[in-house]
């Protein structure tokens, strides 16, 4: 399974070649990019961690690049992500965000459903990956 | 065949324009700077070899890009600064920086204060510098052999990596003081290595300071009268000769001296209405009044006003 989030997320993965273009994209236009990774590949799960802070004052996309590295050194087997915040015009908001790292094998999600009053049924997606305690998940024996 | 020809035809063109450009720059330098011969020789040949391998990789030959780690060496106020402001447009309008700002840095935006502070710090201002240039001034002050414990050798430590593994992301300016960087590179061969460009600035001669001088007023639009001229040269004389001269650093503030007792002689004069002439001539009163033009030597050996 595919993880598919963000955007860019109907294009193959992205080269770093790609991404380097991307993220220099952003900084020309004074967004600010934050690198984030997580073990919780669930589509609402907001709580991604931050590697490091936002990086404010950079212009040059080399300087995120080489944070990146570091990240995916850290933490190759998790999803990173790259995420740039435009502060123009009040709007607080992320103005392109899109998967730079995946896991080696995703197992995927499980689709869960229950019926209830009326014939109705409610849908609970569930990672397969999420049903290890936080540190275990993606890990090589499992 | 026609395709080929009007192919080169393009390709030295671009390059012309490299060139036109590299000539631009190294004109504005020698107009907006006096004196400094070995540091102009040195932008010179590395403006030419930044044209060369431009000319070269259209050609298919390797080219591969130039180390350009630098070391500016030189007594206060020789223009150390002002040469690494040039450097970063110099080095981006030619092609090898993508962004051409310049970041300064002292040991205090580098080190920090308690275990696992200093990495962070020194990564912050490394990121910010990519794609232009980082000035380290009085880098010398990172190293601090009589303390063990001394984070500025994790600082030099990550600085080292970054100037070898992103050679083509950011040049790093080392400046200090001749001797004391002579020690720090005795302490540190590594970084020694690591820089191609050592770059001695030498203490300006008397008629270069006039020179500076001249320039620096006529940009804010002063002149000497003949006699204040004589007057400069006067008080150059003597002020090189005193503690604390920081060659072109004092000139300017010499001049800035100069024009705030211009601006009250022309008040107390009484004269009106003050024509553009009485406006832009520096008299020798407003050199001679300084301290340093008196006769009695006390005040000139304590602080040189
Ligand atoms: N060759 C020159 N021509 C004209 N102006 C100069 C020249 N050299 C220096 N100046 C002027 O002198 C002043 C001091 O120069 P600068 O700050 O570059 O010196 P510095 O070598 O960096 O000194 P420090 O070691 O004290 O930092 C600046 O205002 C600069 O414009
Ligand atoms: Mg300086």
């Amino acid at each position: 399974m595919h993880l598919t989030q963000g955007t860019f997320s109907y294009l193959p993965p992205l080269t770093d070649e790609e991404i380097r273009a991307q993220v220099q994209y952003a900084l020309d236009r004074g967004w600010s990019v934050a690198i984030e990774y997580t073990d919780d590949p669930h589509p609402r799960n907001v709580y991604w961690s931050l590697w490091g802070l936002p990086m404010f004052d950079v212009t040059d996309a080399a300087a995120v690049m080489m944070e990146l590295e570091q990240c995916r050194k850290a933490n190759p087997n998790l999803y990173i992500r790259i995420s740039a915040y435009d502060r123009s015009k009040g709007r607080q908001t992320t103005a392109l965000s899109f998967i730079v790292n995946r896991p080696a094998h995703e197992p995927g999600f499980h689709l869960e459903r229950t019926d209830f009053a009326d014939r109705q049924i409610r849908y609970t997606v569930r990672s397969y990956a999420a049903n290890r305690p936080i540190g275990m998940r993606y890990r090589d024996d499992g | 065949m026609a395709d080929n020809v009007s192919m080169l035809d393009t390709e030295t063109k671009h390059t012309e324009g490299l060139d036109a450009i590299a000539q631009e720059m190294l004109a504005r330098l020698d107009k907006e700077l006096v004196g400094l011969k070995p540091v102009k020789t040195r932008i010179r040949e590395i403006a030419s070899l930044l044209v060369i391998d431009r000319l070269r990789r259209e050609h298919g030959l390797v080219a591969e890009s130039p180390s350009l780690h630098m070391c500016f060496t030189g007594n206060p106020g020789t223009g150390k600064t002002t040469v690494a402001l040039r450097m970063a447009e110099i080095l981006h309008r030619l092609g090898y920086s993508r962004k051409g700002h310049l970041v300064t840095a002292t040991r205090d935006d580098l080190v920090g204060q308690y275990v696992g502070h200093t990495a962070p710090k020194t990564k912050e201002v490394l990121k910010r510098a990519m794609g232009g240039v980082l000035f380290i001034d009085e880098a010398y002050y990172l190293y601090r052999p009589e303390n063990e414990r001394d984070y500025g050798q994790e600082a030099i430590e990550i600085l080292l990596q970054v100037m070898e593994n992103n050679r083509d992301d950011l040049v790093v300016i080392l400046a200090g003081y001749k001797d004391r960087m002579e020690r720090f590179f005795q302490g540190n061969p590594g970084m020694k290595s690591r820089i191609t460009h050592h770059i001695d600035f030498p203490d300006y001669t008397v008629d270069e300071l006039m020179e500076i001088a001249k320039l620096m007023l006529a940009n804010q639009h002063y002149r000497l009268s003949p006699a204040a001229e004589q007057a400069l040269r006067l008080y150059i004389e003597r002020r090189m000769a005193q503690p604390n001269f920081a060659n072109a650093r004092s000139i300017r503030n010499a001049l800035e001296r100069a024009r705030l007792r211009h601006a009250s002689r022309l008040l107390a004069s009484g004269k009106r209405p003050l024509t553009k002439d009485d406006l832009m001539t520096i008299e020798p009163e407003e050199i001679l009044a300084s301290r340093v033009m008196r006769d009695d030597n006390d005040g000139m050996l304590q602080q040189a006003s």
